[in-house]
Parts: structure tokens; sequence; C-alpha cells
């Protein structure tokens, strides 16, 4: 019955979104939509589950002193903080529990929450994105050794596509004359990305297609159970 | 009789003929009934201010649009219900404010029980549906069925067998999108396969999650796939656990956890964005084994870098069928291998077509 009552729960629902893309009319047309709320409503709900696991482990490897313990305190500090800022002085457009704190904010220039979100989270946020730089030139210098006729042939083509997008590119290959324009580097990258690329890409995303159709039909058939932890 | 009939068609005609503006509403097709498409062509007159009104089953008229251009169309879905009669009146001034013209018609809004801009759409999903069915209940007769060999599953016991030799524990991440994404849900199948690897080598596994949705269905998995294999007394429940909803903030956690922790093997198993790369290369760095497996199309190239092993597209979500073994589910991944083939064949016939100038089945299938 356990396992019963979800499947039975899972057939129906996947029958009737099936159902709903092809039927405009009421009530099958808005029931998407209005699941789409429900599953909304349960997410919300559920961010107490995430934000007590995030207490729960962290106080665990504080009280156990484990490795770097110290950075815990710092997690479960700046969480409370920014909670406890958002809920008396609210946010941009939403007073808190105590008004608006204008007295802070006419200090600090805007209100606490915004101040914190804008020069610390987003600092923190662009800090890490910017590391991808760095890994993408050392995932590249891997990609680009020409060992075999594939690594070859990729190095070949980034070294296109990159000459290609910059004013080196251009100049390069500038000079050629009217009937030799197909050489050009600019149009040599703009070929490369907007054909083999695109349609390398669209092979994956066709394939991947079929295969959510193929994960979907067995998970509403009942036939792949993993996800309710079972066989 | 006939004279009476011939006399109706004539005053019709003249009505028709004598009326300069051209407007009509009509039912907006293949939709739940709450919409009026309205068309009208004023190019014949000189007005300078022209506008359309609506009465709503015959109560005061309310304004609809001020209209701008001779000739036009507009969709009216404000407020509209079906089976309703709405009386749309297109008027006309010219620059004294003196009314040209004033056209009227008369519109019910209907609800359709079918959306017939779908009909391709429903006919290749019944042919890929009936396919994967017939090749489940084919191999359920206990037919063999030949399925290549994917190396990334393949590796699975590789990378498990490793951590548990080396003492090390394996890290587990499903993507940073919620359970309504195929993808996290095709994640956490191999996840249930990683754990109970993992349980039956007692090697550590550590799965930070940053959805809470996906943290109580990812316990829930792990949990089970411990009980599974008999060892419910090594599940740790807070080896599952959250880190954060924000994406750069989840990388941060995570390659804190892969340069303390130094796992031995990870497994990258979702939907990623820009944040893949930062992954893939901190476990890199750590000396970690990788599994990737993503059908983000701009995110494979770095997994397939930075990683030992990627699954692409088609065989993330091929992977829980792969590796149960179970004849109905691989009897699935036949069926989706047909749908590929009819797709295979349907583009060259449409390349073809389209070359020479046919446009049929690319305006069949074309859904709107």
């Amino acid at each position: 019955m356990k396992r019963k009552i979800p499947l039975l729960i899972t057939f129906l629902v996947g029958v009737i979104i099936i159902i709903s893309e092809f039927i405009p009319h009421k009530p099958f047309g808005q029931i998407s939509g209005e699941l789409e709320k429900w599953y909304l409503i349960i997410a919300g709900f559920a961010i107490i589950l995430g934000q007590l696991s995030l207490f729960k482990v962290n106080l665990f490897k504080i009280r156990h002193r484990q490795k770097n313990w110290q950075f815990f305190i710092l997690t479960l500090l700046s969480f409370i903080l920014m909670v406890s800022i958002g809920i008396f002085w609210g946010t941009e457009n939403h007073p808190g529990i105590f008004g608006n704190g204008e007295t802070i904010s006419n200090t600090i220039g805007t209100k606490p929450f915004d101040y914190l979100f804008d020069n610390v989270y987003q600092n923190l946020q662009a800090t890490m994105f910017s590391l991808l730089a760095f890994f993408i030139a050392s995932a590249a210098y891997r990609a680009f050794i020409a060992r075999t006729l594939e690594s070859s042939l990729l190095l070949v083509a980034a070294i296109l596509v990159m000459l290609g997008n910059t004013s080196l590119g251009s100049a390069l290959t500038g000079w050629l004359p009217e009937s030799l324009k197909f050489l050009h580097l600019p149009r040599i990258s703009e070929f490369i990305m907007k054909y083999p690329t695109t349609a390398g890409q669209r092979a994956i995303m066709i394939g991947a297609a079929f295969g959510i159709i193929g994960s979907s039909l067995r998970i509403i058939l009942g036939i792949e159970r993993s996800y309710l932890g079972g066989k | 009789m006939k004279k009476t009939i011939l006399m109706l068609f004539l005053f019709s005609a003249s009505l028709l003929f004598s009326q300069d503006i051209f407007f009509e509403a009509v039912d907006n097709p293949n939709d739940d009934g709450c919409a009026i498409q309205l068309r009208w062509d004023a190019s014949n007159i000189s007005s300078t201010k022209m506008n359309i009104e609506r009465k709503d089953d015959g109560g005061e008229a309310s304004l609809v649009q001020k209209v701008d251009k001779a000739e036009g169309e507009y969709m009216d879905g404000e407020d509209i219900k079906p089976s309703i009669e709405y009386v749309y009146c297109f008027s006309a001034w010219d620059e004294n404010d003196q009314l040209i013209e004033k056209v009227e018609s008369v519109v019910f809004a209907k609800a359709q029980w079918f959306n017939s801009e779908k009909i391709s759409l429903l006919i290749l999903a019944l042919i890929i549906t009936a396919a994967i069915l017939f090749f489940i209940y084919s191999a359920k007769s206990g037919k063999e069925l030949y399925i290549r060999k994917i190396a990334g599953l393949e590796s699975i016991d590789e990378s498990v067998g490793r951590a548990t030799e080396m003492g090390r524990p394996i890290l587990f991440i499903p993507g940073i999108l919620d359970l309504d994404d195929m993808q996290t849900i095709a994640g956490l199948t191999i996840l249930g396969k990683v754990a109970h690897k993992a349980a039956e080598y007692d090697a550590e596994i550590i799965v930070p999650v940053c959805r809470s949705m996906v943290l109580s269905t990812a316990k829930e998995v792990v949990k089970e796939a411990y009980l599974k294999a008999g060892r419910p007394d090594a599940y740790n429940p807070d080896s599952v656990f959250y880190l954060t909803d924000d994406q750069f903030g989840y990388v941060a956690g995570v390659d804190g956890i892969i340069m303390r922790e130094k796992p031995a093997a990870n497994f990258l198993m979702g939907a990623f964005y820009a944040e893949s790369l930062i992954l893939a290369e901190t476990g890199f760095a750590s000396g970690a084994i990788q599994t990737a497996g993503t059908a983000m199309p701009s995110q494979l190239p770095f997994f397939v870098v930075a990683c030992d092993y990627t699954l692409i597209g088609e065989e993330l979500f091929a992977a829980s069928a792969y590796l149960s073994k179970e004849p109905n589910q691989l009897g699935s991944l036949k069926g989706q291998d047909l749908g590929k083939a009819l797709f295979v064949i349907l583009l060259a016939i449409g390349i073809v077509l389209e070359i020479s100038g046919v446009h049929f089945l690319k305006d069949f299938l074309t859904v709107y």
C-alpha cells in the first residue's frame, strides 16, 4: 500500500498532464498551471526542511569540533544575520516587523538587508563566477593538446573560432580579395558556430528529448520506481 | 420564393459593399474559450480616431482598444468567458469628431475539446509511446535485447571500489535544479544505484543538495538503497544535506567539501549551468575519478574535458534502465531508439522536401 498509492498518484497525474497538453477545454487546460501552484506550495514548506538540515549539519560539525569548525560558525552566523535583519526591517519594497528602519537606512543609504545583499552577497557571488575564467583556461589547455586526430581537429576549430571572434582574426584575413571572402576568419568562425556546432547540439537535444519521453513513460507506468527509493 | 431569396441576397450584398470598414470578431481557435480575435481594415476611409468597444451579454459598452493603424488585428483576452454573446463595435471618427462609420460584429467564444494545431505532436507522441510500450512488453516476454555499453555507467563499480580502497568518501551532486526537472530525477535514480554500491562496499557517501525538495527525496533514495543492501545500520542521515539554493553559494560549498574531504570519486549527475566547470575542475585538481552526466548541451564540453567519464544527453536518462538490467526497463531504451530512427527519417525527408520547395511536412509538424 505504501508503494501503490504514490504509484497510482504518479500514474493519474502523469496521464492528466499529457491529456491537458491536447485539450484546452476546462478543466484540463488549467490543470497543468494548478499543479505547478501546488508544487510551489509544497516547495515553500520544503524550504523549512532545508534550513533545518543546514542547522543540524553545521551544529553537529561545530559541536564535534570537526576540521575547520570555525567556518561552520560563520555560516550559521551569516544565516541568522540575514534572516533577522530581513524580518526586522524588511527588504527593498517590503517593511519588516520594526518597519522600514529609517534611522539605519539614512546612515548606510539603504535598508540593512539590501546593503548586505548588494555589498557582500553580490560580490561573493561575482568572485565565485570569476573563477570560471581561470578554470576555462586550465581545461582548455588540457583539451587542446594535439594527441589524436580528433583532438587535433578540436584544436584547429578552437583556434579558428577564437581568432574569428577577435579583431586580430579580421586583421589577419581582411586583405583577402572578394572572391576569397569565405576564408575570412570571422566568417569561418561564424560558419563553425552556426552549422557544425548547432547540428551537434541539436542532436544531443533530440536524443535527450527521447530520453525524457522514455524516462517519463517508465515513471508514469510504474516500471521505474527508484525515485521512490525502491526497485 | 426564389425572387425573395434573390432580393435578400442583393440587399445583403449591397449592405456589405456599402461598408467602407471591414471588421470581424471571431472566436480564437484551439483555446479554452477565453479569447476573441479582432480584425479590421479601415484603409478606405480617412479617420483621425478609431476604437473598438465591447458589450458583454447586453451590458454597458467598454473600450477594448484604441486603434492607431488602419489595418490590423488584436486578441482580446480580458474577462472573456466561453458561450457568452459579445458584441464588438468598431467606430471611426473624422477630424471634426463626426462619426464616419460604426461596424458591429457578434461573437461567441467557444472552448475546444481538442487543439487541432497539435495533431502532429499527438501522432508522433502516440507512435513513440507505442514503440516504447511494444519493446517493453516484448522484452517482458523474454526477447533478448542488445544495449550498447555505456562506459560512464560501467565505471560506477570502479569508482566506488576506488573510494573504498582509498578510504575516502564518494561525492554525489544531483545538479542544481529542482525536482520538476527530469535531469534531477534521472540523477536521483543513479544516486540510488551508487548509494547501493557504497552500502555494499561500506564506503561513505556525501550528497550536498541545493534544493529542499531534492533533499527530502535524496534522503529517501539513499536510505532505501542502504536498506536494500542489507546495511540500514550504516546509513547516516546527515550524509545527505542541504547547502543553499544559490548557484554560486552552492559551488563554493561543494568546492570546500571537495578540497577538505578529498573524495576519491565524484558523480555530477543532473542539470548544471555555469558552475559545471568550476565543480569539475576542482574535482580534477583534487585527483578524484569523476563521472558526469547532463542533458545541457552547453555544459557537456566542460564535463568532457574535466571528467573521466561523461554521460551525454540521453545516456543520463538511460542510466537507470541500464543499471537495473531489468528487461522491461531495457525495452524502453529500444523504443527510444526506434523513435530516434523515425526522427532521422523525418528529418531527411523534410530536408529533401524543403529543398524541392514543398513545405507540407514543415507546416504539418510546426506547432504554434
